[in-house]
């Protein structure tokens, strides 16, 4: 039976070159589920819960000045399979500082925090499905998957969809990374769907003396919905 | 009309706490979903009409456990989330304005904090949703879990319900228990022990949303 879950384009459970799926990868076939399960409606997020700043990370985490490192505008907009704009969705991200830094107490890399800068924003989607964020370009970081592991520049995204079956976590990587052929999570992606999740840069959106633009746009399951009939 | 290919998923990795649990990890960012899917403070009750029966609070339950992985060792860098309908079987529709908003349904916990990682939620207890038994949605994502996973969870104290419902009965026998959590009670509090395996002999039910 065909899966619900598209596995031409989302990464097997088990990647074992990926060394933290060999223990936490289920091994047994996921169960199928009835549509109205799938479709179950998420909760919807209201204006009031996002903070004045909480879409520009350059201005978020301020202390007393502005964060170092490259200012850049992420925007695009979140659709279905068909095309169709989803809006009011909760999108959530963080990531590493430019140094390659993340503000999390485990992390152990030895490169500097930012005191002014936290690297976690949040917004919703406008009526079209629409979103953008500032914030500065991350570095990349090492990491403890095998000898001189590095993963590629990445921003963390996590959506709140309309329904279960929307629900989902990637990471946004940045054009013509070195590390992609390395890296064992952007490579357990099938390899016709990993150029998904590559932001594209957008001179377009650029916004002049200020900040470069990266456009990634996110499809999202849902493929019962018909309203072209 | 062509369908565009959706985004893959990728896993949200050991870091996500200062966005994702800000506040339950203790950084310096505010939270807008934590470990309360339900708020029991008296003067939003009588505001929203929420949590009350007949003029009677109903009483919360916490719904506990922990995530367990293929080596029998409990996940400290987890995240759950759960969504679920209130005690009268209603999903909430309208927006959520924040954390405390009366019966929001959804909650999140990271199981970092706690020293055994354990997570432990605080909820009313669902009735039941379209002829489905008393049941909440789990989704789980972690660090080496490329793609997160959807289970359910159902109460030790609904048997009967249990039986009668079309997504548990149609899960293998000796599977079933792996969707049930236990009802415990400590000192006139109710708790319900909710255990996932990843993987082995106990491995719980994913569901192929
Ligand atoms: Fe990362």
């Amino acid at each position: 039976m065909a899966n619900n879950r598209d596995f031409s384009v989302h990464p097997p459970h088990l990647y074992p070159d990926y060394k933290s799926t060999i223990l936490r990868a289920p091994t047994r076939p996921l169960m199928p589920v009835k549509e109205y399960l799938r479709q179950l409606k998420m909760p919807v997020y209201g204006e009031s819960v996002i903070g004045q700043f909480d879409n520009d990370l350059t201005k978020n985490g301020q202390k007393n000045g502005a964060p170092i490192g490259e200012r850049i505008k992420v925007f695009g907009k979140i659709t279905d399979e068909y095309g169709r704009g989803i809006p009011n969705m909760l999108i959530e991200i963080w990531q590493a500082n430019s140094a390659g830094r993340y503000i999390h107490k485990l992390e152990i890399h030895d490169a500097p925090l930012d005191p002014n800068f936290l690297g976690g924003g949040r917004t919703l989607s406008d009526k079209e499905g629409n979103y953008s964020f500032y914030t500065i370009k991350p570095g990349a970081y090492p990491w403890g998957n095998h000898y001189n592991a590095w993963r590629p520049n990445h921003i963390h995204f996590s959506l709140i969809g309309a329904h279960l079956e929307q629900r989902l976590v990637t990471q946004m990587y940045f054009p013509g990374d070195p590390l992609f052929e390395f890296d064992p999570i952007f490579q357990g992606t099938p390899k016709n769907a990993r150029p998904l999740l590559v932001s594209k840069f957008s001179m377009d959106n650029t916004e002049a003396e200020f900040a470069l633009a990266y456009e990634f746009n996110i499809v999202l399951n849902g493929k019962k919905s018909t309203p072209f009939e | 009309m062509k369908k565009l290919k959706q985004t893959p998923s990728q896993t949200v990795g050991p870091f996500f706490a200062y966005s994702l649990t800000a506040e339950q990890y203790g950084y310096d960012f505010n939270s807008i979903i934590n470990d309360s899917l339900a708020d029991f403070s008296f003067e939003k009750r009588a505001k929203n009409a929420l949590n009350t029966e007949g003029g009677q609070n109903v009483a919360p339950i916490y719904i506990t456990g922990k995530i367990i992985d293929g080596a029998g060792n409990s996940v400290p860098d987890a995240i759950i989330e759960l969504w679920q309908a209130d005690e009268h079987g209603q999903y909430r529709t309208t927006p959520i304005q924040g954390k405390n908003d009366g019966f929001t349904g959804f909650g999140r916990l990271g199981t970092g904090t706690n020293a055994a990682h354990r997570f432990t939620f605080k909820t009313v207890k669902p009735a039941s949703v379209n002829g489905d038994a008393p049941h909440v949605n789990v989704i789980i994502f972690m660090r080496g879990l490329l793609l997160h996973v959807h289970t359910r969870l159902y109460f030790s104290d609904e048997m009967s319900a249990n039986a009668q419902d079309s997504l548990l009965s149609s899960v293998e026998a000796e599977r079933r228990d792996t969707l049930i959590a236990h009802k415990i009670d400590v000192d006139g509090t109710t708790f319900y022990e909710f255990n996932i395996h990843l993987q082995g002999e106990k491995e719980t039910v994913f569901f192929d949303i």
